[in-house]
């Protein structure tokens, strides 16, 4: 099931290749419908879900390779369920929202852009190490000739810059990957935080901290977390809007979904250390994102930094290590897919009429385009968490977690709500409100069928997980449940000198059958 | 009972007109915008009126009726349902609010025919007492906030709804963004509430308050307290965030009546007296909402002297008279509080809308210098909107008479004398400051072209509010008329299971309180009368005296008619700051050079390091020979240093 999901589109994209290049249209519409039927096969998935059960679900393994053993593994938890969701929702709204912008190497590109969806889910289900690697540096090369073929005028700087800044962090993620499985002999996710839950294995508090560090240099990287952000709005700004939409809403989410997968499970006493530290950066990110998104004159550019604010308070949310802060992290992930994903969507179109971003060149575009108007207010109100839309749930539980730990940074932190509110009216007024000033933006057409179609359903999940978010989150519950209780230690190494690194092959095997045994006693 | 067991119904009329109006009304006929919009607001204050009458069949023990609908947020420990209630204070709001919202949305008919915006704005309006039966109903804090957050939309939306002039579409924008530094208050306020009851549903928590001993120093409540007022004071347009009510005058005047009345502005006054368990525990929370409300209260009345827009008259005083509610409040008549608010709806509704009939009759003019005389020529107008400057200024046996002598009462007797004092100070202010209005409007010569401006009374569908909610401002009073008065005192009556009574009352005699309330009555009508007979020579009889005044006085009368350049002094010290802060330094130093000169140093360093190491491979083979001879020699002698 699971690896239909994940290889549906890689296997779309080879039959793509059967199409006559100069066939745009039927190209389109089969990168649609295999899109549209991935999106129906990931809902069999969370009809299928089962939320009392806090482990993985539709589990696979396979042997993949011998020697080093990496495993064919994939399953979903409640954590990664809907991250798989929210990308194949909106790889057909990238397809469709490139209908018309898109009118080069057509081919290509949505061949690209169904092997970037393979390698998003591929990074949401795997559950080996070595596994998620490949994933997750599969990802990168789509992204970046998306970027760099049908991007804007300073493209290839753009991408080669979103590709250094991320290969700067998985190179340390591919060396902490290797020391655990050094310590380990496995890559096998669940069977090494067995190991540290029981105690089995135990890391010396500065192993811990440098594996902490490796991994989470990685995931801040892709968060991005302030100050290691400024390949997101070259990267947004030059990319199309397909790219746009999907960095934002997919590519960010896998940065702090590998916080919750990797950094908090797996080093919770390094987790608990850096705490603070990672607080204040957060805070600082939603701070600074803010005010640096209310000056900017490139409307991408605003809701890039509007999305580095956002996703401060995602990793607030996270570190705040209870399990409100954490539903509301996750919860507040796929809002801003959609909500920002949406504003992307509304520039891009505003981009095929006017072949601008800069918010001057617009003013009182609510005259010509009043459906547009309404649209992007809707989705401006959401970002700004404005209740009974989906955005004032994440933010809502993710400040009420954090108070609790810490009223300061909740404080500190609400103030960008003050200001999230200045920067999108305030840009919302230039852009849509006034009287027309530039002549060619006066008879500009509003939105067209399909764009009222995307818009329109996006309006629809807005509306939905704001007033119905119970039918989400309940089901997150019970696996955020078992990262809380997977970063409960037993007190072994407040006692004596730290334990062994490598203990006895022989003997790890059996408590390894024991573990299996007492995690499915059914089987 | 079936509107107790679906009190949702009561939301859904609103909603579902907004709704209607918001996605079709634009290919509707007139006719049928207003059957929907004016058919969904009547039928709420039908269903209210019905409430109310089920309402009275129930029993004590069975109070506050509670009904949860659905659970809205579930994460962790943490729950919010979508649940509704009704107690006499909501019962009170929903009738005030529902009531006065139908007069306001018939006028509106009238008002508004013709804009090309027509179902837009109903949609609007619908929205707006949607979300204000939302804040007023709704059993838990989140829930109230969701309400609370609404009315903010619905101001946003309505303030700048003709968004074509920049300057409505600022006034719009900073009304929201004002009332969100408020509700970051009361957000805060939400979480420290939950996290030292674990809950956040009214029952529980005031039952847990009341558990607790009065706090005589700061402690959790007093935080609790001062959070939720932070709120209040943005809603409510209290010092210091009172800035955004004047500037709302930009939309249409339906729409002020609408905020200054019914809707939005009182719903700081109501979270306040909701929460009066708190207060009544943290004093010191509650000392900061008297102290707040009286300054507030004099404060805008100084302004409202010297200003000439008729609406921005009327939005000083509003911003005065909540003043006067939260004082109320803070001295522990919450009771009175309400009743205040309840008559000021009525009498503020009616002055803006007559305000909007007068603007309408000369043809879209609101400065008060270029009107005069017109008492003749808007006779309906004139004669309502006098009677809610009667109210406004206590004139005895007037609907606002009693419910302001009921809070300078209680300010006095509560020992708060400094209050009392400058609360009769802004009495004597009011009253100036309206017949100031209602003189140069109505009274005198005319001060506009009478060639080219053709005045003529506003159609029937306008003045009929008029008329009605004139009738209230007179008669409304006497549901809360002491037995001084030979009234029932019945609203507070009706209150008390919610607001009780401050507990300084029960300290004095009876016979005392008597005299008392007379000796107070007799000092407030004094000071409506300085106040009257001040505008009456001043703008009657020496017309010609207010300028001379002012060219005497320059400085304070240029303080005034700047209004103590606070919003100046707002973009001086806060907004450009700030602007400058994020360009200059953040963006363009911190971002652009540091971080990114950092990563692009790093590039270029790579990048020359490369350079450098490439000129080894130039493809001459001679230089190869000469690094492998180079690299040979190395090697030799480290292994010969090795070797020794």
């Amino acid at each position: 099931m699971l690896t239909i999901v994940v290889f549906l589109p890689a296997a779309g994209a080879l039959g793509l290749l059967l199409l006559r290049a100069e066939d745009h249209l039927w190209i389109r519409r089969a990168a649609l419908t295999v899109a549209l039927a991935n999106f129906a096969l990931s809902l069999l998935l969370l009809a299928g879900f089962d939320r009392t059960w806090p482990g993985y679900q539709f589990e696979e393994m396979r042997p993949w390779i011998e020697s080093p053993p990496i495993h064919y593994h994939l399953g979903v938890d409640g954590i990664s369920l809907f991250l798989v969701l929210l990308t194949t929702f909106l790889v057909p709204v990238a397809v469709l929202a490139s209908w018309r912008g898109i009118t080069e190497r057509v081919r290509m590109f949505h061949i690209l852009l169904l092997v970037l969806e393979t390698g998003m889910v591929g990074v949401f289900v795997a559950l080996d190490l070595f596994l998620f690697f490949v994933f997750w540096e599969v990802m990168l090369v789509p992204m970046y000739f998306l970027i760099g073929i049908w991007g804007h005028e300073r493209r290839i700087y753009a991408a080669i810059k979103f590709v250094l800044f991320t290969m700067a962090g998985s190179v340390l993620m591919l060396v902490a990957i290797l020391w655990l499985y050094a310590v380990t002999g496995t890559f096998d996710l669940p069977r090494i935080q067995a190991l540290l839950v029981n105690g089995v294995l135990v890391l010396s508090p500065v192993t811990e901290l440098l594996l902490f560090s490796a991994f989470f240099l990685a995931f801040a990287i892709k968060v991005p977390l302030f100050p290691l952000h400024t390949w997101l709005p070259d990267a947004h700004v030059e990319a199309p809007t397909a790219g746009s939409v999907i960095l934002a809403g997919v590519l960010l989410k896998m940065g702090t979904y590998g916080l919750l997968r990797f950094c908090l499970p797996l080093f919770p006493e390094a987790s608990r250390l850096l705490a603070p530290g990672i607080a204040v950066l957060a805070i600082a990110g939603i701070l600074y994102g803010a005010l640096v998104a209310m000056v900017q004159p490139d409307l991408k550019k605003l809701i890039a930094y509007s999305s580095v604010s956002h996703l401060g308070f995602v990793v607030l949310g996270i570190f705040a290590f209870n399990a409100i802060g954490i539903e509301g992290a996750i919860y507040q992930m796929l809002n801003h897919g959609i909500s920002t994903g949406g504003l992307f969507l509304v520039a891009g179109m505003l981009y095929d009429r006017r072949h601008t971003h800069q918010i001057d060149a617009f003013g009182g575009l609510a005259t010509p385009m009043p459906v547009l108007a309404a649209f992007y207010l809707l989705l401006c109100l959401s970002s700004l968490g404005l209740p009974m839309l989906n955005g004032f749930v994440g933010e809502f539980l993710i400040l009420l977690g954090v108070f609790r730990v810490e009223k300061w940074w909740a404080a500190l932190a609400a103030c960008g709500i003050i200001l999230s509110a200045v920067y999108l009216l305030w840009s919302y007024q230039r852009v849509f409100f006034g009287a027309v000033t530039a002549e060619p933006n006066r008879h500009l057409p509003d939105a067209d069928r399909r764009e009222r179609i995307l818009l329109a359903t996006l309006a629809g999940l807005i509306l939905w997980m704001g007033i119905g978010s119970p039918m989400f989150i309940t089901r997150m519950e019970a696996a955020t449940a078992r990262v809380l209780r997977e970063m409960e230690r037993p007190a072994v190494h407040n006692v004596g000198p730290v334990a062994p690194e490598r203990p006895d092959p022989a003997q790890m095997l059996r408590e390894l059958e024991r573990l299996r045994q007492d995690m499915h006693p059914v089987e | 009972m079936l509107l107790l067991e679906h009190l949702w119904i009561l939301l859904a009329l609103p909603l579902a007109g907004a709704a209607a109006n918001g996605l079709f009304g634009r290919h509707w006929s007139k006719r049928t915008v207003d059957a929907v919009a004016v058919g969904a607001s009547g039928l709420a204050f039908a269903a209210a009126l019905e409430l109310w009458r089920e309402f009275a069949q129930l029993t004590a023990a069975e109070l506050p009726w509670v009904r949860s609908y659905f659970s809205w947020i579930v994460a962790g420990e943490f729950r919010a349902d979508f649940a509704l209630q009704v107690d006499q204070l909501t019962l009170v709001m929903v009738l005030v609010v529902t009531g006065v919202s139908w007069l306001i949305h018939i006028y509106s008919t009238g008002y508004m025919a013709g804009d090309a915006g027509y179902a837009r704005f109903f949609a609007y309006l619908n929205l707006f007492l949607f979300f204000m039966l939302l804040l007023v109903m709704a059993a838990n804090y989140p829930l109230l906030f969701v309400g609370w957050e609404g009315v903010g939309l619905s101001s946003y939306l309505l303030i700048g709804f003709w968004f074509l002039r920049k300057s409505a579409a600022d006034a719009g924008k900073k009304a929201f963004i004002v009332n969100r530094i408020g509700d970051f208050g009361f957000l805060l306020g939400i979480f420290l509430l939950y996290w030292t009851f674990s809950a956040a549903d009214f029952r529980s928590v005031f039952a847990a308050v009341r558990q607790m001993p009065v706090e005589t120093e700061a402690g959790v409540l007093t935080a609790i307290g001062l959070l939720l007022l932070a709120g209040a004071v943005g809603k409510s347009a209290q010092l210091p965030l009172y800035v955004w009510l004047p500037d709302a005058m930009e939309g249409p005047t339906p729409v002020s009546a609408l905020i200054h009345a019914a809707t939005m502005v009182t719903a700081g006054v109501y979270v306040v007296a909701r929460s009066a368990v708190i207060f009544v525990h943290a004093p010191l929370a509650q000392d900061a909402v008297a102290v707040i409300g009286c300054l507030t209260a004099v404060y805008a009345a100084t302004i409202g002297l010297v200003q000439t827009d008729i609406k921005r008259v009327l939005a000083y005083s509003t911003i005065s008279q909540l003043g006067y509610m939260f004082l109320a409040c803070g001295v522990g008549a919450f009771a009175a509080g309400i009743f205040h608010l309840m008559t000021h709806a009525f009498f503020k509704a009616l002055l803006f809308l007559a305000a909007g009939s007068v603007i309408h009759a000369l043809g879209g003019e609101q400065d008060i210098r270029r009107m005069g005389g017109l008492r003749r020529k808007i006779p309906w107008t004139y004669g309502t909107m006098l009677v809610a400057t009667l109210a406004i200024a206590g004139a005895p046996l007037f609907s606002g008479f009693f419910s302001k002598d009921a809070i300078l009462f209680a300010a006095y007797a509560s020992g708060q004398q400094l209050l009392w004092g400058l609360g009769t100070l802004g009495a004597v202010l009011t009253a100036f400051y309206m017949f100031r209005l209602i003189f140069l409007v109505f009274h005198g010569q005319p001060r506009f072209d009478e060639q080219a401006v053709h005045v003529h009374e506003s159609p029937r569908v306008m003045t009929v509010p008029l008329v009605v909610l004139a009738v209230l401002s007179v008669v409304g009073g006497w549901l809360a008329a002491p037995k001084l008065w030979g009234g029932a005192d019945l609203l507070e009556r009706f209150l008390t299971p919610v607001l009780e009574a401050p507990a300084w009352l029960a300290a004095f005699p009876a016979e005392e309180l008597h005299a008392l309330e007379l000796r107070l009555s007799g000092a407030a009508v004094l000071a409506a009368a300085l106040g009257f007979l001040a505008a009456w020579w001043l703008y009657l009889q020496q017309p010609e005296k207010p300028a001379m005044l002012a060219a005497r006085y320059a400085a304070p009368y240029r303080l005034l008619w700047n209004k103590y350049y606070v919003d100046e002094l707002y973009a001086a010290a806060v907004v450009r700051p700030l602007l400058w802060l994020s360009e200059r330094v953040l963006w363009q130093k911190v971002d652009v050079a540091v971080i990114d000169g950092a990563a692009n140093g790093a590039a270029h360093t790579a990048r020359r390091l490369g350079d450098q190491l490439r000129r080894m491979q130039s493809g001459n083979a001679r230089s190869y020979a000469a690094w492998v001879i180079v690299g040979a020699a190395i090697v030799t002698a480290a292994l010969v240093w090795w070797v020794q």
